[in-house]
């Protein structure tokens, strides 16, 4: 396999990583401090993915259409947490399960209500829709680019949130001791409020960004949960420096697994086999991979609770 | 109590029976489809089509009243099974139709044999039911699965194309896709240089696009549906492959339904199916026209199938005169119908023999997407499983 071919399938591993950081930050933080397990997380992604589509019709720009998404679908959330899961933080962990399961069937039923069954169009912006040569002779679409700058960006912004702001530091206050928290007079409820939006709001932009390059269509979010839940689980739950690790990780295992496995295989294999095999294998490093991180780190590499 | 109550009560009930006798029968239709998840478009479509094709018979099958009891197989097969027991023991369905996908219509037929009526696929079409498995009970107005794909490999081989590059996802349909595109295109001797099986499910391209982009064949032929395919599609256009190389689909990753989604990546596209919206017959412009009015979209091949399988069973009922399924059967197998893909009847596999168009990818007058026939690839084309059929 050639040199170029591999710089681009890391930078596709990368742009992967980046993706799954956003909803992994997110997630990690609403477990980390509430204590709530939420399978309705891809469900956020989903509507970002949407809402991105019909602000970008509307206004006739990919750009304004994400900026609006992100803090329309923020306020959803925020909207969801009030009314539905807060009920949900004094319950045990299957109960959550069940319940924002539930709200997956709602929400891919409302869309479907709302938007039709078709898939819906998103595409990236005029100017991101062609390729940038990295090397000489080697073209990368650079949207995707756009979304590894974006999502690193969006990294460097959560770092200086959590560590150099009041509610940051509020945040990290409660994923240590969520109870004495409160008792120092943190206001939690507000607090869990703000979290739980700007983890939808990431959501969102992941989205959005991945909707120009995916599919918009009904149950889009259920794919990625799955991923995102390995990247919290390698990471720690309630890092976001663990997910930001993990995230990594995962995008890369993921897909020069998937893109090297074959082709290992097809060293030693007819190809049919190679591709099968190879292929099946491929997919299963990441699940390998959290396997092994759990065994020599079972609260993940960054784990923060107690 | 007076006298007139007693004697008014039995001239109603004389008057209900003979009004009674009078109406027409019901010929129960169970719509089993997928109305729910990233695949109910097709089923949307199917009934849609189908219950248009009803309005226009105006509401009559043949000399019953039609009664169509549609329900959502939520594309899973243990619920397409239980609701087609359902359709048949309680509301007393006559024929069962709308399945989208293969698996599911191989898991529903038994029970409907087992019942002795009739399926009727307005779209599944696998190898075993059109060879081995053949089953009389089992008729298809759609397409043999692999007819689209044998159209596409004979219009590449035929335009002179030597080096192909193959992608499919890797379950029984991707694996009959690429078969079937085989199955004509190596007639032409060319060359296949990689036959690739992603996952089923995978959104994410970029890797095997990079190594299309690396090995420069001549021309691609996927069969991608659904989401699957609209993200290929998408990020085929994203890493700028087709300045090099010729992209080719089959008309399922290029329906009506999908187009919108795939936006401009999608123009000049050539690809082939059974249908488009521009087939010349009053039938299928009548059926286009009064589609837009009522759903406000362009209808897609699905929506067209369904239609024709409205027409199939007015035929047939016409014929037959009865709800006896041996003399639906008869008059099923030997109906000739003008649908919406023009005059069309079925093989003695009761798989529908018809045309298969080349189509391409344009803007239509009010610059939406949809499809142009450039040519036909087949006519009257049958399928490649008959041979195995021992009815």
């Amino acid at each position: 396999m050639e040199g170029s071919l591999i710089l681009v399938q890391g930078l596709n591993g990368l742009q992967l990583g980046v993706m799954l950081f956003l909803m992994a930050a997110g997630l990690t933080l609403v477990f980390g401090i509430m204590d709530l397990i939420n399978l309705a997380h891809g469900s956020l992604y989903m509507i970002g993915a949407y809402l991105t589509a019909t602000f970008a019709a509307w206004l006739d720009s990919f750009v304004l259409g994400l900026l609006l998404a992100v803090p329309a679908t923020a306020a959803i959330g925020a909207l969801l947490e009030t009314s539905a899961l807060r009920t949900l933080y004094a319950r045990d962990h299957l109960d959550q399960v069940l319940a924002t399961f539930g709200l997956i069937l709602f929400f891919n039923a409302l869309v479907r209500i709302v938007w039709g069954p078709s898939a819906v169009f998103l595409s990236p912006p005029e100017f991101l829709a062609g390729q940038v040569a990295i090397l000489p002779g080697v073209t990368y679409p650079a949207i995707r680019l756009a979304i590894i700058v974006v999502g690193l960006a969006v990294a460097l912004g959560l770092w200086f949130l959590i560590a150099r702001t009041r509610l940051g530091m509020q945040i990290r206050a409660g994923a240590s001791n969520r109870d004495m928290a409160g008792a120092l007079g943190i206001d939690i409820k507000r607090t869990f409020t703000i979290v739980f939006a700007l983890g939808a709001g990431l959501a969102a932009l992941a989205g959005g960004m991945a909707g120009s390059i995916l599919a918009v269509q009904v149950g889009m979010g259920e794919q990625i949960l799955i991923l995102t839940f390995v990247v919290i689980v390698i990471g720690g739950l309630g890092s976001v420096k663990g997910a930001l690790v993990g995230a990594l990780l995962v995008g890369m295992a993921d897909t020069l697994g998937r893109v090297l496995l074959p082709e290992l295989f097809g060293l030693m294999f007819r190809p049919s086999v190679a591709d099968g095999v190879g292929g099946a294998v491929g997919s299963m490093v990441i699940y390998l991979l959290m396997a092994g991180v759990l065994l020599l780190r079972p609260r993940g590499l960054f784990g923060a609770r107690a | 109590m007076n006298h007139g109550t007693p004697l008014a009560a039995a001239v109603a009930v004389c008057g209900t029976m003979t009004i009674g006798a009078a109406l027409a029968e019901d010929l129960t239709i169970g719509m089993i489809t997928t109305l729910s998840g990233p695949g109910a478009s097709l089923g949307v479509d199917i009934r849609d089509g189908f219950q248009l094709g009803i309005e226009h018979l105006d509401g009559k099958l043949g000399p019953f009243d039609a009664k169509v009891v549609e329900a959502d197989d939520q594309q899973k097969p243990d619920v397409a099974v239980q609701l087609t027991e359902r359709m048949l023991s309680r509301e007393g369905a006559d024929i069962i139709t709308g399945t989208v996908w293969s698996n599911l219509a191989l898991a529903m037929l038994p029970a409907v044999a087992r019942a002795d009526k009739i399926y009727l696929s307005p779209n599944a079409g696998p190898s075993q039911l059109a060879g081995e498995q053949c089953n009389r009970h089992f008729f298809n107005v759609a397409f043999q699965n692999d007819g689209t794909h044998e159209a596409v490999g004979k219009h590449v081989a035929d335009a002179g194309i030597r080096k192909v590059w193959l992608m499919a996802p890797n379950y029984p349909a991707g694996q009959d896709a690429l078969r079937g595109f085989r199955r004509y295109y190596d007639q032409g001797g060319g060359e296949v240089v990689d036959e690739v099986y992603t996952q089923l499910g995978q959104l994410d391209y970029s890797a095997e696009i990079a190594n299309i982009q690396a090995a420069k064949p001549d021309a691609v032929y996927f069969f991608y549906p659904g989401g699957m395919g609209i993200a290929f599609m998408k990020q085929w256009a994203q890493a700028g492959a087709g300045k090099e190389v010729k992209l080719f689909g089959s008309g399922f990753s290029l329906s009506q339904d999908i187009l919108p989604a795939v936006g401009d990546a999608a123009l000049g596209l050539e690809n082939a199916a059974n249908w488009s919206p521009d087939v010349d017959n009053e039938v299928n412009a009548r059926f286009v026209e009064t589609f837009r009015e009522k759903y406000g979209r362009t209808p897609s091949l699905y929506a067209a199938q369904g239609y024709d399988a409205a027409l199939f069973v007015d035929a047939a009922a016409k014929a037959a005169g009865s709800k006896d399924t041996t003399m639906l059967i008869d008059a099923l197998a030997k109906a000739k119908v003008d649908g919406t893909r023009g005059p069309l009847e079925l093989n003695r596999n009761h798989f529908v023999i018809q045309d298969y168009y080349l189509r391409e990818v344009v803007k239509d007058d009010e610059g939406k997407l949809t499809n142009k026939i450039k040519g036909v690839i087949f006519e009257d084309h049958g399928d490649a499983y008959i041979e195995q059929c021992a009815m």
